[in-house]
């Protein structure tokens, strides 16, 4: 009797531990990875890093991140993780790199106006993590419309690059005006400063009469959406564009 | 088992005393339960949570005194608002928090509205009476709202703004893309305001085809257009082989020959072989039409159709007859009527038609048309709705030929029929259809569009602010767009004017297109001979710019037409032309004038006055303008320009009258004489 009794309970503790195990890896066959067929030891950026988008909207470019081996080789069928703050979708957000140890994904940034971290991680040999932090930038809808007054009216001198559309005047200017995208000199300068020199002209701070007064045909929101925009933009980052989203 | 219930009801209920202090025990848990539910509710818990975060802070008193406890709600009747988000949403209105990451604590981004006067669902969508974070955000009751995508928050700014907005490109491109693309062709849209929303993709007349185009060409088009032009706005219709065999059947048994739409020229093209490519250059065709250089690049804009492999689509006699004058084969055309002499029309044609895929056609034999093939192809083109964009003789075109889209965006998900693995929200509803039309059943006919994702995240965003919100919205909120004027000019010079298409490029009087300049007052600002100048040969003013005025090769009579209707009926009632004089300023006006151009006001960072050292290529280059403009515009144009040319660039700088009158002086004393100078030398 009480032989039969135990043989019964560990037939049921059986089929529990089978059905249990069954569910549980069911669950993880959605989530699992990719094996990888090889190891890198460094990851870094091919190219997409960043980028600005508007906030919710894919970037403009992919993100490509590449793995190589110690000699600097590309490495194919190794395996790479990316994340980041909740919202952003990273499609896909794993994968195998590919022949040429590259692995190409297509991010959307999140709904809120901001710097979002991307970490990209692969492990190596000693199955040790190899990360790298790439960063996309978010724009709200004031650096939005910083962003279409900045084409507007600044880009053409203040951007140092031609487009197909439109030839930049950055190099036929005596006095180079500030890219807005140089971080080291133009966090430097308060919201109170840059909305003088945009309202009043470059002369507001002894700078150049090159940069003309646009307090007549901007208005004072429009000034600050476009300081908004320059804080949104700026490399190295300004404090005032607000936190980084980050994976945790 | 029976007895033992017994007695257990014998023990809690036998002693009636008993039986009274269990009833009350039950009663008292039931009845505490409520208070117990609020006080573990979630706003409760986020409540805490905030006033926990702040508690460290620097300015912690501040932000402290602007907490309220308890359900938060805003509360807007007119808009049908009771909004309790702000319950959780704790520091929605405190700019300080900036550096906070973590929702629900962060501030709202700097928006044109108070939160106070709209609430948040107006926007956001979802549910705003909700005290859980499940079922504001994301209710599972079919009914009701989710809150909206980030991607497609511009349609809510969509439902009251009926215009485009500078602040939001991704409504202003999907509202673009429906009519660019001529969805509305198919689908009636019909706006809040009353009107129908009007295609803009001009889909060219299929009715004198064989004229144009080979059969074979038309067959390879139907098959695949974006193999022909990737720019193409043709969707493809994944025509099986015997349908687009069909199809070009009737086509070309349909069509019927157009007097002058062939011409066979007797002038031979110039022998020089770079002639072709430096009289497209020069006629600026590629302001208006792409070709895909050797890099794999677009140059050029897209009015026009794009030309990379122009040569396999269209009959030589055909494109010459095209290039005499677009208008016989085409009348409403935006291409301009060029006065090409018949040289130059061989010239344009050799090298245009030198544009051509090897590969296009290459595979495409098709054998004489049977007319059961005719008469399938013609049951084809009505049933796949050619005739909704296309004008085809003999085929009526269908009316709501697709559904409806003027609600589109209030289209409940308990209607909807979604594909499997789908999101059962509407966005994803919307995009799926977009992006894949035929996968939801087999016999749909719409066609399958190659959009990029930003484009089907615009059209999609642009199809949500069409619901039912926007149609009801009080008329006090919504914010009209600027309705395009019909403005035509009269008379010889107002046919003149649309056989140069020159609202193609330009706007006057609320009418036309925005690649050049607004010409509503061109006969206030400019000298009549400038002008007429001008038009006989455009000289560059604006040296940055790739898309410049073509050389139209007018006749004398042509050009003195166009200037003197300019002249007379584009003036500025502001600006008075003869109250200020071409000439006769002093020498100290003129030099005050210098100083203050190179000085204070900078002006050679935009323009140029002399050639050696001015290099400012943003602005029309000055070197002339004392021959080309009147003072009296120069003069107003110191003073205010947004008020002449309203969105002009040039910076309004508040000029005193005096600095004006100098400036002008300065102006107005360059009459181009530094370069006849150098031209001597």
């Amino acid at each position: 009797m009480n032989r039969r009794s135990s043989a019964n309970f560990m037939l049921w503790t059986a089929v529990l531990a089978s059905t249990l195990a069954a569910s549980c890896s069911r669950k993880s066959n959605s989530t699992q990875l990719p094996k990888p067929t090889a190891f890198g030891a460094a990851i870094v950026e091919s190219s997409g890093g960043k980028q600005v988008a508007q906030t919710g909207a894919s970037l403009p470019q992919p993100l490509v991140v590449q793995v190589n081996d110690e000699q600097g080789n590309a490495v194919a069928g190794a395996l790479v993780e990316l994340q980041s703050a909740p919202g952003v979708i990273l499609d896909p957000a794993n994968g195998l790199t590919d022949s040429s140890g590259q692995l190409t994904t297509n991010v959307s940034l999140g709904g809120m106006a901001g710097r979002y971290q991307i970490t990209a991680s692969t492990t190596d040999k000693s199955h040790k993590t190899v990360e790298l932090k790439l960063e996309e930038t978010a724009l709200g809808y004031q650096q939005t419309l910083g962003s279409h007054l900045n084409t507007e009216y600044c880009d053409r001198c203040h951007n140092p690059e031609s487009t197909v559309e439109r030839v930049s005047n950055y190099d036929n200017l005596e006095v180079k005006p500030h890219p807005f995208s140089e971080g080291d000199s133009l966090n430097k300068m308060s919201d109170a400063d840059l909305t003088a020199i945009v309202t009043y002209g470059g002369p507001a701070l002894n700078k150049s009469a090159l940069m003309p007064a646009w307090g007549n045909t901007l208005s004072k929101s429009d000034t600050q959406a476009l300081i908004s925009y320059i804080r949104a933009i700026a490399d190295p980052p300004s404090r005032a564009a607000g936190p980084v989203y980050t994976k945790n | 088992m029976k007895q033992k219930l017994t007695s257990l009801w014998q023990k809690v209920f036998g002693d009636s005393v008993r039986a009274f202090g269990v009833v009350s025990v039950v009663f008292l848990f039931s009845i505490a339960i409520a208070p117990a539910k609020n006080h573990f509710s979630e706003w409760r818990h986020y409540q805490h949570g905030y006033l926990k975060m702040i508690h460290n802070r620097s300015d912690a008193n501040t932000l402290q005194r602007h907490v309220e406890s308890g359900i938060q709600q805003i509360w807007l009747p007119e808009l049908g608002v009771v909004d309790r988000c702000t319950s959780c949403h704790v520091g929605m209105k405190e700019p300080s928090l900036a550096d906070v990451s973590s929702q629900p604590f962060r501030p709202h981004p700097v928006i044109p509205h108070k939160l106070d006067q709209f609430g948040c669902t107006v926007c956001h969508r979802g549910q705003g009476a909700a005290t859980t974070v499940a079922e504001a955000h994301n209710s599972t009751l079919a009914w009701e709202q989710p809150i909206l995508p980030a991607k497609y928050i511009e349609s809510s700014c969509g439902e009251c703004h009926r215009g485009s907005l500078p602040g939001t490109p991704v409504l202003n491109q999907g509202r673009h893309l429906l009519s660019r693309y001529g969805c509305v062709n198919c689908h009636m849209v019909k706006l809040p305001d009353g009107t129908t929303m009007k295609a803009s993709d001009d889909p060219p007349s299929l009715s004198h085809i064989a004229d144009k185009s080979t059969r074979e060409w038309i067959y390879a088009w139907l098959k695949d257009p974006q193999a022909y032009a990737s720019t193409a706005t043709m969707p493809n219709f994944k025509l099986t082989d015997d349908d687009a065999r069909d199809i070009s059947a009737f086509l070309i048994a349909n069509s019927t020959t157009l007097p002058g739409d062939s011409v066979t020229l007797s002038a031979k093209p110039s022998s020089d072989p770079a002639a072709g490519a430096s009289l497209y250059g020069e006629s600026f065709c590629a302001s208006c039409h792409a070709v895909q250089n050797a890099a794999g690049n677009m140059v050029g804009g897209n009015v026009g159709p794009e030309l990379t492999k122009v040569g396999s689509k269209v009959k030589p006699e055909w494109l010459q007859a095209w290039l005499q004058n677009p208008h016989n084969y085409d009348p409403g055309t935006a291409m301009p009527h060029y006065r090409f002499n018949s040289g130059q029309v061989a010239t344009l044609s050799t090298f245009l038609l030198a544009k051509t895929d090897s590969d296009l056609l290459a595979n495409v034999h098709l054998e004489a048309a049977t007319a059961e093939q005719i008469a399938h192809g013609k049951r084809l083109v009505s049933d796949d709705g050619c005739a909704s964009c296309h004008e085809i003789a003999g085929i009526k075109k269908p009316e709501n030929f697709a559904p409806e889209l003027s609600r589109i965006g209030s289209k409940s998900i308990t209607q909807l029929i979604f594909h499997p693995g789908m999101q059962h929200t509407l966005p994803d509803y919307i995009v799926g259809k977009i992006k894949q039309p035929r996968a939801f059943s087999p016999g749909l006919r719409m066609p399958q569009y190659s959009f990029t994702p930003a484009q089907v995240d615009s059209l999609t965003t642009a199809l949500l602010a069409l619901n039912e919100h926007s149609i009801t919205l009080p008329a006090s909120l919504a914010v009209p767009a600027v309705a395009e004027s019909s403005y035509q000019p009269a008379g010889k010079a107002g046919k003149l004017m649309s056989d140069l298409a020159c609202f193609s490029c330009h706007r006057i009087n609320g009418h036309g297109g925005d690649m050049a300049p607004d010409l509503t007052w061109e006969g206030s600002s400019v000298q009549r001979d400038w002008l007429v100048q001008f038009f006989k040969n455009p000289g560059t003013l604006r040296p940055a710019l790739i898309r410049r005025m073509p050389r139209f090769n007018l006749t004398d009579s042509e050009a003195n037409e166009l200037t003197d209707y300019i002249m007379t009926v584009y003036q500025n009632p502001a600006v008075d032309r003869d109250s200020m004089q071409l000439s006769g300023y002093s020498q100290g006006e003129i030099e005050l004038g210098k100083q203050l151009f190179y000085g204070k006001y900078s002006c050679q960072g935009c323009h140029i006055v002399d050639t050696k050292t001015d290099k400012g290529y943003i602005g029309p280059s000055l070197t002339h303008v004392g021959s080309r403009l009147t003072a009296a515009w120069t003069y107003q144009w110191m003073k205010n320009p947004q008020a002449l040319r309203p969105g002009t660039i040039e910076p309004n700088r508040a000029m005193s009258d005096e600095d004006a009158r100098a400036l002008t002086a300065f102006l107005i004393s360059q009459k181009g004489g530094a370069t006849k100078e150098t031209a001597k030398k």
